[in-house]
């Protein structure tokens, strides 16, 4: 009986320890570095974003963000293993729109899109009509003009297929009732590098484009609500009437087993992040958007842009 | 410009382009860690430094990796990064005859003029030479994959049918996975596993790394022949021959560089042309292949000379050369610099000090380097053979998890390894396929691309035979391509002469 009793109290107390244990340990979060892992390969803006934030982790929350690489299959590698990591908060990988919507549509990646647990997305980097700084197209009417007089003669280069900026054309293509070519490269380096060669006659890149390249290119119109700060010069896409609002999205996903109060807590790091004037500043200057899109909003925006996505992915023939 | 000179050489700069140097050297000579893997590890630590010193250490970091690739080549016919791709091709027939001391001194040499060379080019030339880089369009760069692969020809002389039967699987190897442009998803056969394609770094370790461990094992004798005692770094030797290579060394720099300011071409393909043009070039053919110190001279001088071109494009241009540049161009962004033409001039202070940085760190790559390389070596053939298998056993599954942090990565490396070793039985090279499986996928994405433009301007002949560069690409290849029957014709003459006299 006595030992029974003594059993007893040491297995309530055990329990209540390990409850004050668990719950100390969140309002301590994170008391060791914390793994961020970019499915794509180093040197892209994937890693370039998360390398921004790197060093805001540690001025905010005194702990290491140490970013490691899982590419292979466009991102679908790293997406598929997500949930099979351990769910304690030190583990967290970068998704990306429209990759995690487009991709499980296309085949069996070993991942669908409701498996991604994202708790924030923190930015986009809007797509962009790019071409040489002596181009003969001074403004998007130039363009469309020359797209309607030569079907299918307006050779624009973009990086991938099924990505941000293909399903950006097919969209516009629509809207402008013309007929482009779209000429997929790997990576927006060798796009850029095909429109200031000459290979191609103009770009759909990114605002990152226009900041990288300042000089040498032009952007002749942004995918963005209302004008990028870092461009003011450059009309938006629905400025000149075309409801275009598209880029490449990038968030922060955490594995299923994450618990509800640390998936909550990272979303507000990130937030916490993102309000940094220095960080935004950074950001702006390579020509990202900031977007603010925390774990309880997440569920809808990607619902509202799989529609976007899906509608654009059907009619490019990317998915059936 | 002094004054560049003098930025360059504070004891800070100093001491990080050693410790780049040491670091990337030692981190290269693994195989499966990577030039790229090496810079992208490094990059933190580099934040807290000004951009000038930061950039010293990557540039640093990335020619000591490119350089380190060639321990492993040379001691253990596996290529530690895939630059060194066609060290192997003669460094381990010297190391195995006794001279992989000889051969480690003579890379060094090789790695530190074709940096020096690479690093002269980017401080003399860098904005009109950027200019090369685009006018490569998708056509050249189809050609360019095309040319590669008629080395196939030159590596598997008197064997061609099973050259080309490697160079074919290759090819298939290539296509497994996300295709290069459109990326669909084809030849998985339904597996996760294959989604990612084949991982050409794992792959290499497989090809080249797995066979030597088996017959390491099923062979009694030992690793590498040995005879009679140290000869310490054959220095003078290694002189000599390098003296007598200059032309080798000084057209393989140059082709490297050249290759390198091609974003996308990068460290392997500058090694495996610079290869071939030296056996081209050379009067005694036969020896290449068996240990010829021009083949480790070619290679090793072309892709050191890859990292000064590859900055070419990255520095002015924004675009990077080669994988690493990406990273390091990366780097640049988060220390909020802008890259660009005006480089060279507005803010010349950093990109003039960090050229000298380069050049610094190259020369410091050659004391450090015969010093490593000592190392690696005396580790190679003195410990027991009991020790040797597993530790090397370890580096491959290592180096092959750690490319993509990816376990199919092993199992892929695991099965092409052992798929070599039968290959290997049946007179097979690895050579052959691994350039199937890198060109393939560079062929396919210039070829989609092109016959795209192609279509749509309706002018499909004209974009892929009627660019100048791509001509001249491929008058190369269709050289390249019937060489063996000369050579077969020319050495039939010689023959017949010899019979007559």
């Amino acid at each position: 009986m006595v030992i029974k009793s003594i059993l007893t109290h040491f297995a309530t107390s055990a329990i209540a320890a390990t409850l004050a244990f668990s719950s100390l340990a969140q309002a301590d979060y994170p008391e060791k570095s914390v793994s961020y892992i970019v499915p794509f390969g180093p040197g892209g803006e994937s890693d370039v974003t998360a390398r921004h934030q790197q060093p805001f982790f540690k001025k905010l929350f005194d702990e290491d963000l140490v970013i490691s690489y899982k590419p292979g299959g466009g991102g679908a590698v790293g997406w598929s293993q997500l949930n099979t990591m351990k769910g304690d908060g030190y583990s967290m990988m970068g998704i990306n729109l429209p990759h995690i919507i487009i991709k499980p549509l296309q085949k069996n990646v070993g991942f669908e899109t409701k498996d991604l647990t994202g708790v924030y997305m923190f930015h986009y980097t809007p797509d962009a009509i790019v071409v040489k700084q002596d181009s003969p197209f001074k403004t998007l009417d130039d363009l469309v003009a020359f797209a309607k007089q030569n079907p299918g003669k307006l050779i624009l280069s973009g990086s991938g297929k099924g990505s941000a900026n293909h399903l950006a054309q097919v969209r516009f293509d629509n809207m402008a009732s013309v007929k482009s070519t779209y000429v997929s490269f790997k990576g927006t380096g060798k796009a850029v590098a095909a429109l200031l060669g000459e290979q191609v006659l103009a770009q759909w890149g990114y605002t990152s484009v226009g900041a990288k390249h300042e000089g040498k290119v032009r952007m002749l119109a942004v995918a963005t609500e209302s004008r990028h700060p870092r461009f003011p010069d450059v009309p938006t896409f629905k400025e000149l009437g075309y409801d275009l609002v598209s880029g490449a999205y990038r968030g922060i996903a955490v594995p299923k087993s994450t618990p509800e109060d640390v998936r909550q807590k990272i979303s507000s790091m990130i937030a916490d992040i993102n309000s940094d004037k220095e960080f935004r500043q950074r950001m702006e200057n390579d020509g990202m958007m900031l977007l603010d899109v925390s774990y309880d909003k997440m569920d809808a925006f990607i619902a509202q842009k799989s529609k976007e996505y899906i509608s654009a992915a059907k009619q490019a023939g990317v998915i059936k | 410009m002094l004054e560049y000179l003098f930025q360059a050489l504070t004891p800070l700069n100093l001491l990080l382009a050693l410790a780049g140097v040491v670091a990337g050297t030692i981190i290269g000579s693994l195989p499966g860690l990577t030039a790229t893997m090496a810079v992208a590890v490094l990059v933190p630590i580099t934040f807290t430094m000004p951009v000038t010193s930061a950039l010293i250490m990557l540039g640093a970091i990335y020619t000591g990796a490119i350089y380190g690739g060639a321990y492993a080549a040379i001691l253990l016919n596996t290529p530690g990064t895939p630059s060194a791709i066609a060290t192997t091709f003669d460094g381990y027939p010297m190391a195995k005859r006794g001279d992989g001391d000889l051969a480690i001194t003579l890379a060094c040499i090789a790695s530190v003029v074709g940096g020096l060379v690479g690093a002269f080019f980017l401080l003399v030339l860098a904005p009109p030479l950027a200019e090369v880089a685009l006018a490569f369009g998708p056509a050249e760069y189809f050609w360019m994959a095309l040319f590669g692969l008629t080395l196939i020809a030159a590596l598997s002389e008197g064997n061609l049918t099973k050259g080309l039967i490697g160079g074919c699987f290759g090819l298939l190897l290539a296509c497994v996975g996300s295709a290069a442009v459109s990326g669909d998803i084809r030849f998985t056969f339904g597996s996760l596993t294959m989604i990612g394609g084949i991982e050409t770094v794992s792959a290499l370790i497989g090809l080249y790394c797995i066979p030597v461990l088996i017959d390491l094992v099923a062979v009694s004798e030992r690793h590498l022949n040995v005879t009679g005692e140290q000869r310490g770094y054959r220095l003078k030797e290694a002189m000599a021959i390098s003296w007598k290579g200059k032309f080798n060394l000084a057209r393989s720099s140059i082709i490297g560089t050249f290759v390198g300011i091609l974003p996308g071409a990068g460290g392997s393909i500058a090694g495996l042309v610079s290869y071939s043009e030296a056996r081209r070039a050379s009067k005694d053919k036969s020896q290449f292949g068996k240990g010829a110190p021009e083949g480790i001279q070619a290679t090793e001088s072309a892709n050191n000379a890859t990292v000064g071109g590859g900055f070419v494009p990255t520095l002015v241009l924004g675009i990077p050369g080669t994988p690493p540049d990406a990273v390091i161009l990366g780097a640049l962004m988060v220390h909020g610099l802008r890259v660009g033409p005006e480089m060279f001039e507005s803010s010349g202070s950093i990109v003039y000090t960090f050229i000298f940085g380069l050049f610094i760190a190259t020369l410091l790559m050659l004391p450090a380097g015969l010093l490593i390389g000592r190392y690696a070596y005396r580790f190679i053939i003195t410990v027991p053979k009991a020790l040797l298998v597993p530790t090397v056993a370890f580096m491959t599954l290592i180096g092959a998890y750690s490319i993509r942090n990816s376990v199919s990565d092993v199992f892929i490396m695991l099965v092409l390894g052992a798929l070599s070793w039968v290959l290997n039985r049946f007179g097979f090279s690895p050579s052959p396929i691994v350039l199937g499986l890198i060109l393939g996928r560079i062929a396919e994405e210039g070829f989609v691309q092109s016959w795209t433009i192609g279509a749509a301007t309706e002018n499909l002949f004209g974009m892929f035979f009627g660019r100048p560069i791509s001509m001249v690409i491929i008058a190369a290849i269709g050289l390249g391509l019937f060489y063996p029957f000369f050579a077969k014709q020319i050495r039939l003459k010689r023959l017949q002469k010899e019979v007559i006299e």
